[in-house]
């Protein structure tokens, strides 16, 4: 079996000493799991490692932890996998064995090793939400009647195991600590998406309005990247997002309401987003008060983009570029349709799906052929 | 020094839905869990849980499957009360929001599973104990005002009184390796099975039978603990869970040659015949060299329609992909039978009292028993929540009727000793690691689906010098914040513990009833052995054995087929 050298972060707040890393070799198969590797030398070598784990299956959400600088579970990431990862290692012996350097979560406190304070980041924000159904009233007797779409819908951010692989490496939140950040919106969703829930529109309001709430995300997929579990929260948010502007159509003070709809026309227009137009738009059109103030708020930024050729005074002012054909006709098609798709996998299948499938009913036999 | 009403000790289903109802019932409410409450195991179940709601179901019908299912060694009185309160817990868990799937009307779906006459499991895609246990846990944030969360605190003892009565226990922050007592008028353990005693286990590492230990310790009476469940569907060598969903759901098992052995074995009931009969069959077709060379058979769920699998089966397709590098929707997986569960432990009423004065049990680590010789698919999720909310509101109950007991804060002392001196140890003994997987493996080869004395008697003198051994284990770590080397050398002790006590009850029962398969003494023999063994300790160290009656209603032992 190979053999794959592990640098694990210490960090022992008793010891007064800063952080350091230990290296440890291990005999095991590529398929077998960070965890895996990290458990053996607990058990042989070094039993004071810290490091939160149970289920060894990816669904207790216990051991969160950085892998050459990815987030994810140590337990269902393969040895070979992690190695594989394009990584510096923070000092490098340069001798060509794959390292794998395993750190705590990012964006959350360490209390020792690669355990993180959850109860102080992740936990909190959970609690953000009003983490609970508000019933519909009046409660049936027996169940609430619903589509079964809704339910297979809300199984995606249901299928949250709390890891904080998300939040570990939520840029929006390196910059902004207060924002709700990418689960707990998640968790928002499983509501949102609910139809047994009565406060729909109550939710949407305050995560709308909370400077720190749905229009805080800049939409960098990290949290896509980093989820194990496939809830991809970003797209949770966007569907939050979507409901709260265009079904609730509620409009924010963050302006994310009229900046959502300043992009859209902003692309109907020329097809390629113009930026000069775009923060203009967002603020109600160039001769509205505030987008003056905005305008002049922005005026640094497009002096030096202007200065480093990122634009000309050409495209800044002008409109150089018009929307061909095709991007009316992608619009149309959209507009078109009777109700918004919605991009669960859950609901939608993987990509790979054939189209025939769509009906459900593919067959064994088929498969098999 | 916290003092509540009633304390929780251990936070999956059982304990939170024991926190809820007794907190409906007006009491103070403490949770105590070594770890935060939705890494609780019960999150790994997979299939769903079952109640007679539809209203062609009978939960007569619920109640006879149970029976039989059990071998005829489950209570009675008990099985009725689970099934007949079935289905209020279903609306229960659907009006607080879990995400069941619906039928095509939008009605709660079902789907099959093994040992049922009807199709009554309802599920939320193959996560259904995740789903349940996060929807509960909300309700504990919502409640915070009456529920207190000690979350990542060990328990390390249960206290008494003079009179013998439990009064708390002490726990330990994990955080800071911090002391408390914590009063308690009323205590329920909820801190589940035991599956690290066997390797492999479908169960998770914290799963070490501390709290039927922790009550064997202060005299609780355990009972029918040779009765250790082995799921028919674990994957070879890492022994991961593989639901028996899938066969509900319309998956096939095949042999080596192809075959559909299960039609030979229960030609009615086919993959759906109960645990015990599936496992067994399984083994049989392996150890008769019908098995694959890696000691398994094929789970087929390429007979599911692709689209179903990938909505109702997804956890499993993950598992499938990450941890056998197998596409379940393309090809068959490699499974075995593994230890999933145990049908014993600490013995209860069906209020969830021990032989302990004012110490409940609910959940896995109780034995009620509703379960018998061999559990139902889909039953223990329901035996969390009628009996963990039986329980707590039969503590709740009691508790607002009765003074504070106290316990002096000097009591602490003693378990700091303990402790340290576990600390302290000298260098030299032998690692926690090698004795856990020398249990492990000892448990898995001779106190498995077959059984005969002379193995037994070899696992029972491999375990007594497992439990010298593991009282001068190694250790590496003498630092407070998160010391996670001694919680592994307590926990240790537990499952040596509990381990002995499976080993002399297997030995004790000389028949072959559910899981308890004795090749040297074949068939069931209803006239001596339709009845409990109760163990519990001496005070000597060794497991005293008694009987008790098994509860019969009204379906009287028959013969079992499927």
């Amino acid at each position: 079996m190979p053999k794959y050298t592990l640098k694990i972060r210490r960090y022992d707040p008793q010891s007064g000493e800063a952080p350091r890393w230990d290296t440890h070799t291990v005999d095991l198969s590529p398929v077998q799991s960070v965890l895996d590797a990290i458990l053996q030398i607990k058990d042989d070598t070094d039993g004071s490692i810290g490091i939160r784990c149970s289920c060894q299956q990816a669904i207790c959400g216990s051991c969160g932890v950085r892998m050459n600088g990815k987030p994810g579970l140590a337990c269902n990431t393969h040895l070979v996998e992690a190695a594989g990862r394009a990584w510096n290692s923070p000092d490098e012996e340069g001798d060509g064995k794959p390292v794998i350097t395993v750190e705590p979560m990012g964006n959350m406190p360490v209390i020792r090793d690669l355990i993180v304070d959850m109860d102080a980041v992740h936990w909190k924000k959970i609690q953000r939400v009003t983490p609970w159904l508000i019933n519909k009233q009046p409660v049936p007797e027996r169940e609430y009647i619903v589509p079964h779409e809704n339910m297979v819908d809300v199984t995606q951010p249901m299928a949250c195991i709390q890891c904080g692989a998300c939040v570990s490496d939520c840029l929006s939140m390196e910059v902004d600590p207060e924002f709700i950040g990418p689960a707990a919106l998640a968790k928002a969703y499983r509501f949102v998406g609910d139809p047994r829930d009565a406060q729909h529109r109550e939710r949407l309001n305050d995560l709308s309005e909370d400077r720190h709430g749905i229009y805080d995300c800049t939409h960098c997929f990290s949290c896509i990247d980093a989820c194990p579990k496939g809830v991809a929260p970003m797209s949770q948010i966007m569907r939050l997002r979507r409901i709260a502007g265009s079904d609730f159509d509620i409009k924010d003070r963050n302006n994310g309401y009229n900046h959502e709809h300043a992009f859209v026309k902003n692309i109907r227009k020329n097809g390629i987003l113009h930026e000069p137009d775009l923060l203009a738009d967002s603020y109600g059109g160039k001769f509205h008060p505030a987008a003056g103030a905005e305008l002049l708020s922005g005026l640094p930024t497009a002096l030096k983009g202007l200065s480093r050729g990122k634009m000309t005074p050409r495209t800044a002012l002008g409109h150089p570029h018009k929307a061909p054909p095709e991007v009316k006709k992608l619009f149309d098609t959209i507009d078109g349709k009777p109700q918004r798709y919605e991009l669960n996998l859950y609901v939608s299948g993987y990509e790979d799906e054939p189209e025939t499938e769509a009906d459900g009913s593919t067959s064994a036999a088929e498969d098999q052929s | 020094m916290p003092s509540h009403d009633v304390l929780i000790i251990g936070a999956g289903l059982a304990g939170q839905r024991a926190a809820l109802s007794a907190a409906e019932a007006g009491a103070s409410v403490a949770i105590v869990s070594k770890v935060h409450p939705v890494r609780s195991h019960s999150v790994a179940a997979a299939g769903g849980i079952n109640a007679a709601l539809n209203p062609e179901d009978t939960w007569e019908s619920h109640a006879f499957d149970t029976v039989k299912g059990s071998d005829y060694l489950g209570d009675q009185d008990a099985i009725e009360i689970m099934c007949r309160e079935a289905p209020d817990q279903i609306l229960y868990l659907e009006h607080l929001g879990v995400t069941f799937h619906r039928n095509e009307t939008g009605h709660l779906g079902t789907r099959a599973f093994g040992g049922a006459s009807a199709a009554r499991t309802y599920y939320v895609a193959d996560i259904t104990g995740h789903a349940i246990l996060h929807v509960l846990y909300e309700q504990l944030m919502k409640r915070s005002e009456q529920i207190d969360r000690y979350e990542e605190w060990f328990t390390t003892d249960l206290l008494q009184d003079e009179e013998g009565r439990c009064i708390g226990a002490i726990g330990r922050n994990l955080r800071d390796g911090a002391l408390e007592v914590f009063n308690a008028k009323t205590t329920i353990l909820a801190s589940g099975g035991c599956g690290q005693l066997y390797k492999p286990t479908t169960n998770g590492l914290i799963v070490t039978g501390d709290g039927i230990a922790q009550a064997y310790r202060i005299g609780a009476k355990l009972m029918d603990m040779e009765m250790v469940q082995y799921h028919p569907t674990t994957l070879a060598g890492n022994g991961l869970l593989i639901t028996e969903g899938a066969r509900g759901e319309g998956a096939w098992l095949l042999n080596a040659e192809g075959d559909r052995f299960m039609e030979k074995y229960a030609p009615n009931k086919f993959e759906l015949a109960s645990r015990d009969v599936v496992s067994r069959a399984e083994q049989t077709e392996i150890n008769e060299g019908r098995g694959f060379p890696d000691g398994t058979v094929a789970l087929d769920i390429t007979k599911v329609p692709r689209r179903r699998t990938l909505e109702a089966l997804r956890e499993i397709v993950n598992i499938g992909r990450d941890f056998a590098g197998v596409d379940i929707t393309r090809e068959p997986i490699h499974i075995r039978p593994g230890m999933h569960y145990i049908m014993g432990g600490i013995k209860t009423d069906s209020d969830g009292e021990t032989t302990v004065s004012h110490l409940y049990a609910a959940g896995e680590v109780a034995c009620v028993s509703v379960h018998g010789g061999n559990r139902l698919g889909a039953n223990s999720l329901l035996d969390t929540l009628v009996f963990g909310r039986r329980s707590g509101a039969h503590a709740a109950a009691r508790a607002l009727q009765m003074p504070m007991p106290s316990t002096p804060a000097s009591r602490v002392a003693d378990t700091e000793k303990q402790i340290a001196a576990v600390m302290n140890r000298p260098q030299g003994g032998r690692r926690i690691g090698a004795i856990k997987n020398e249990l492990g493996e000892t448990m898995n080869e001779y106190v498995a689906v077959f059984r005969d004395e002379k193995g037994l008697n070899k696992a029972h003198e491999i375990v007594r010098r497992l439990k010298e051994e593991g009282t001068v284990a190694a250790i590496d770590d003498r630092g407070s914040v998160f010391n996670q080397d001694v919680i592994g050398a307590i926990e240790l002790g537990y499952m040596l513990d509990v381990a002995e006590t499976i080993v002399v009850g297997a030995l004790e029962r000389r028949e072959c009833r559910g899981a308890q398969w004795r090749i040297d003494y074949p068939g069931r023999n209803d006239e001596e052995w339709l009845k409990h063994i109760d163990i519990s300790m001496n005070g000597a160290d060794v497991p005293l054995v008694s009987f008790s009656p098994v509860t019969i209603t009204r379906w009287q032992p028959e013969e079992r087929t499927y």
